[in-house]
């Protein structure tokens, strides 16, 4: 994160210089701050909204209910663990929360899952298969509901700002599979390491 | 009326009404959540100032037209749409920083258009995959992630071309 603002900046001040943009430049940096304070405004309610309906998800038992619908997926993505291990409980509620967009849910739940595994197999300083199945499918981003995209998208004068929906299920199902395979094959070509 | 516009009000009704039968009290438990959601949004404010205006100088001076310019013949091979390539190169370092760009691109060429489409697909179907890898195997001090990030991309590239294809397919 620090290599990336450092070099955004950097390399904004050597081009405004040799384009004669330091005009622009300035502008950017007077400005771009409230626009920031007026996406986030403009993202809260919909967040709020969002969180709240999610926690009578939780709450109200759906998030389990899910659970036990995807067990046989995760048996098939994660082969050795065994379905009544602790770790395997956190997988799939990690899964889950990614699913119904529960941010704030997912990534503690992942990083459990991650100390189970560890634990559970006794790597020290290298990552296991399973753990990097883990990690890979929560950079995959499944999720059934994006609200912040579609908020955006009706904030800036969508007609149906929810059409996009079949097209990011059917991406992320391509990029999931993809994603899966290239698990399964790195996993063979890497060493003994299990 | 098509059937995504079923969407929103339908996965509403479902959650209310199951929590109803499950005897949920409704209205606390959505303020608890929704309280949640506030700080959500002030957490990431902080950042979301820090890197919208890296990012807005950045753009302000042509620095996204010279990175794309960069990978123009990759994208011009998958008839990718160079206006979404900013989205490539933040979207796996920075959730922020790729809203602030998302942001930038729909006010600019509309969230209905080709471009605005792809991007919000993008947006939808990949994750902040640097920073998740970061986390997860900080988290337990794994020092060495193997081939995680090569499989990550891989995922990446995928979605990014995907995006394309099935927004050409389906609009």
């Amino acid at each position: 994160m620090r290599y990336l603002i450092f070099i955004l900046i950097i390399f904004s001040y050597i081009l405004g210089v040799f384009n004669d943009k330091m005009s622009n430049l300035s502008l950017a940096i007077i400005t771009e701050c409230s626009e920031a304070v007026s996406l986030s405004i403009t993202l809260c309610g919909s967040i709020c909204l969002w969180s709240g309906f999610m926690n009578i998800a939780e709450k109200s038992g759906i998030v389990k209910l899910l659970s036990k619908v995807f067990s046989p997926l995760m048996r098939l993505l994660f082969p050795n663990i065994s379905r009544s291990s602790k770790a395997m409980g956190y997988i799939t509620l990690n899964f889950i929360s990614n699913l119904l967009g529960l941010g704030n849910a997912s990534t503690p739940l992942g990083i459990k899952a991650m100390e189970e595994l560890k634990k559970a197999e006794g790597v020290t300083d290298s990552a296991s298969d399973n753990m990097i199945m883990l990690t890979v499918l929560n950079t995959a981003a499944l999720q059934l509901f994006p609200a912040t995209i579609i908020t955006l998208r009706a904030e800036y004068g969508s007609i149906t700002p929810s059409d996009i929906i079949p097209a990011v299920w059917i991406v992320s199902l391509i990029t999931l599979t993809l994603t899966v395979l290239a698990v399964k094959f790195l996993s063979r070509f890497s060493g003994a390491k299990k | 009326m098509s059937f995504t516009d079923f969407f929103i009000p339908t996965i509403v009704v479902i959650i209310i009404a199951y929590g109803f039968i499950k005897r949920t009290d409704l209205f606390s438990t959505f303020i608890e959540g929704a309280k949640e959601g506030i700080s959500t949004s002030l957490d990431i404010l902080p950042s979301l100032i820090c890197l919208m205006t890296c990012i807005g100088m950045f753009k302000s001076v042509g620095g996204f037209g010279i990175l794309a310019s960069l990978i123009q013949p990759l994208t011009d091979f998958f008839g990718f749409p160079e206006e979404c390539a900013p989205l490539i190169f933040i979207r796996p370092m920075s959730g922020s920083g790729a809203l602030s760009v998302y942001n930038n691109i729909v006010s600019q060429y509309g969230a209905d258009s080709f471009i605005g489409r792809v991007a919000s697909v993008m947006m939808g179907s990949t994750e902040t995959t640097f920073y998740t890898v970061a986390v997860y195997f900080g988290a337990i001090k794994i020092k060495n992630s193997r081939y995680a990030i090569p499989a990550a991309l891989v995922g990446d590239m995928t979605g990014w071309i995907a995006s394309v294809i099935a927004v050409r397919m389906l609009f």
